[in-house]
């Protein structure tokens, strides 16, 4: 059997997009929003505060596909976004999360 | 002795109207309703603003959308919570689309009830997130503060569009203290500082027009919104540019000039869709290669090289990937492109798009007769000069006032464009004509559009504004009849209205003058009629009749290339 973990067949064809936000009640409605209005889904989505909770780091775990770019771009636009990072088909975050979605 | 710094006591509302003073603002549109009654009882009070009474909340929209297409300074909007706040958002998805920077201020519900499903409530923020450039909902009198210049600056910096404010009511009735020296307030928001324009690809840019041969300029409608005109028209002149204007840039250079193509795409004079077949060079000047000037896009200026500008960065490479990427204000870019680009007579190019004119001209049916759809427009621009404000509605009227009117200033025309909304035409003139009362704004419409916003009307006619409607009445859809008659086999379905109001009667029963150039003898009569009714001041409909038969040619069909042009 050949096995893969989760992670692995993601590496595949993933990109992991990491947002620095503002952390108040709408940012994720407007951040997701960007990506299901475009029919584009979202595999995967961490979110924590950071330090005293005004702002919040996103990761956004997503089909490398050509919308990408365009995407970004959007998500650079937003109001509440203060800095994008775009990192390659792995990231941490969602490696270490992995263990909570094991059946 | 000390004095204690002075305070003074506002409720949120009262806050909010004081900002909005502060701002500028001195008309604004909308409709009360329980949820924003706060606000409404503070604007009573003010002197300095004015309220307008829409009789509808989409009404109201497009009334502040007309006064900011006329201005291009951000007007307000204001309606209630739920069903106020739902009817707003056509008018603030078309003013998305089209990059138009009006401020909604809407009520909703007290926080304590909200979830609820309380009366009149709704996800007003939640509904206007993909509509609005920015939305905010107001969690404390003490934030209007910094949100009501923010959304001022956020609409109007970089590509502007239209910014929602959501106040919950008691938010509006919380009272707080604040300096009584405003000056110790947030400064009222202004547009950012435009970006640098970045010299490597000026330069690249430049040497690129300086070495074409069929360089081809065309303009969006942020060349209107950058306040660029006059520069593009520079640029064209300089360096020998034939010209081509998307539907919203129509009037950034006089249409009638020696250099310009006019509109392109769907329904552009062939001769200007065959120049762009022919460009080796395509400059894009905040313009965003919509589908309804491109046609199929693989097909679109097929020899053609292309320098994009745009002050939106996600604009650039959207849908046709530029040789050369220019994010800045067009403005700016512009001012820097003049001094590097060589000043040059390229007759061949000229001879060859002064020949394609020639051969292949917009053609006018019965332009004489000043009762036919293209000669009203003409008999209408001929009883005016340049300082008439022309709106429309959506539909082929429409069209054929972009093909025909001498537009000839920027913000001289106002239209609906990515959106296409019906609708549109008479609030958004009366908008204009509240903002620039010395104009005379004509609405040019259609039964169709008409009555969508008809109660409107009523509006005209108790602000006295000078608008002059000028129906087109095909009793039909008539752009969605010549589709069907043209695509879908002459099955003309659900496109032709059997009942037919008197709209001759329902102007006057809103109290607006009407005259009927259907009653009038000959064209020469019907011309004098015209331009008596024109040119007397107050709101009027002006009636004609029109044959269902007539279509807007040529046309592209949708989804084919620019070339394929029939008619």
């Amino acid at each position: 059997m050949n096995a893969s973990t989760q992670s692995e067949r993601q590496a595949l064809a993933c990109t992991v997009v990491e947002l620095d936000v503002n952390n108040h009640a709408g940012v994720m409605s407007h951040v997701v929003g960007l990506f299901s209005r475009r029919a584009y889904n979202v595999e995967g989505i961490v979110v924590l505060p950071q330090g005293d909770g005004a702002t919040s780091r996103i990761w956004l775990q997503v089909n490398e596909d050509a919308r990408l770019e365009q995407m970004i771009k959007q998500v650079e636009k937003l109001e509440d976004v203060l800095a994008v990072r775009r990192h390659g088909n792995q990231h941490p975050v969602f490696e270490r999360l992995e263990e909570f979605t094991r059946a | 002795m000390t004095t204690q710094p002075k305070t003074i006591t506002l409720t949120g509302a009262q806050l909010a109207v004081r900002l909005l003073e502060r701002q500028g603002v001195r008309i604004v549109s909308g409709i009360p309703g329980g949820a924003i009654l706060p606000f409404y009882d503070a604007l009573s009070q003010s002197q300095a603003i004015r309220h307008v009474l829409a009789r509808h909340e989409q009404g109201a929209g497009f009334i502040a959308q007309g006064m900011t297409r006329a201005t291009g300074v951000p007007a307000v909007c204001l309606a209630s919570s739920g069903p106020g706040a739902t009817n707003l958002l056509t008018a603030i998805a078309d003013a998305k689309l089209d990059s138009i920077p009006i401020v909604a201020i809407t009520g909703q519900v007290p926080q304590s009830m909200i979830g609820t499903d309380a009366f009149q409530e709704v996800d007003t923020y939640g509904l206007t997130i993909p509509i609005t450039k920015h939305n905010f909902m107001v969690s404390s009198a003490h934030e209007l503060l910094e949100v009501i210049p923010r959304a001022f600056r956020l609409a109007l910096s970089g590509r502007p569009g239209p910014v929602l404010v959501d106040i919950p009511k008691d938010v509006q009735v919380q009272s707080i203290e604040l300096p009584a020296d405003e000056s110790a307030w947030p400064a009222p928001g202004v547009a950012d500082p435009l970006p640098e324009v970045p010299a490597e690809p000026l330069a690249i840019a430049a040497e690129m027009i300086n070495g074409a041969q069929r360089p081809l300029l065309y303009l969006g409608g942020g060349v209107v919104h950058s306040g660029a005109s006059l520069l593009a028209t520079a640029l064209a002149e300089k360096a020998s540019l034939p010209t081509v204007m998307t539907l919203m840039a129509l009037g950034a250079m006089p249409v009638d000039h020696p250099l310009s193509l006019s509109m392109l795409g769907m329904h552009a004079a062939r001769c200007t869709n065959l120049a762009l077949e022919e460009c080796d060079l395509l400059i894009a000047v905040g313009a965003r290669f919509d589908d309804r000037a491109t046609g199929k896009l693989s097909q679109f200026c097929p020899q053609a090289k292309i320098i994009h500008v745009d002050i939106d960065p996600s604009e650039l490479d959207k849908l046709k990937a530029a040789h050369v990427g220019l994010h800045g204000d067009v403005g700016q870019v512009l001012k820097g492109l003049l001094p590097l680009v060589k000043p040059v007579i390229r007759e061949e190019w000229l001879g060859r798009v002064a020949q394609l004119k020639r051969d292949f001209p917009l053609v006018m049916p019965k332009v004489e007769d000043s009762r036919s759809h293209y000669g009203l427009v003409k008999a209408v621009a001929d009883a005016l000069d340049d300082s008439a404000a022309i709106a429309t509605d959506v539909g082929q009227h429409q069209m054929w006032v972009a093909q025909a009117y001498p537009l000839r200033r920027p913000r001289q025309w106002l239209t609906s464009g990515g959106l296409g909304t019906m609708g549109f035409g008479v609030p958004a003139a009366l908008g204009a004509a509240l903002a620039e009362p010395e104009r005379t704004v004509v609405c040019f419409t259609g039964d169709g559009s008409l009555l969508m916003n008809i109660q409107e009307f009523a509006t005209l006619a108790e602000e006295e504004a000078n608008v002059k409607v000028v129906l087109m009445n095909n009793a039909s859809l008539g752009l969605v009849y010549q589709q069907q008659t043209l695509f879908y086999g002459e099955r003309t379905f659900a496109s032709k209205y059997k009942g037919i109001p008197d709209f001759m009667a329902l102007a006057k029963a809103f109290g607006l003058d009407a005259v009927d150039l259907d009653e009038a003898a000959d064209d020469a009569g019907a011309r004098a009629m015209l331009g008596e009714a024109l040119n007397r001041r107050g709101p009027c409909l002006i009636h004609v009749s029109i044959d269902v038969a007539e279509k807007v040619f040529p046309m592209v069909p949708p989804g084919a290339a620019n070339k394929e042009m029939i008619g």
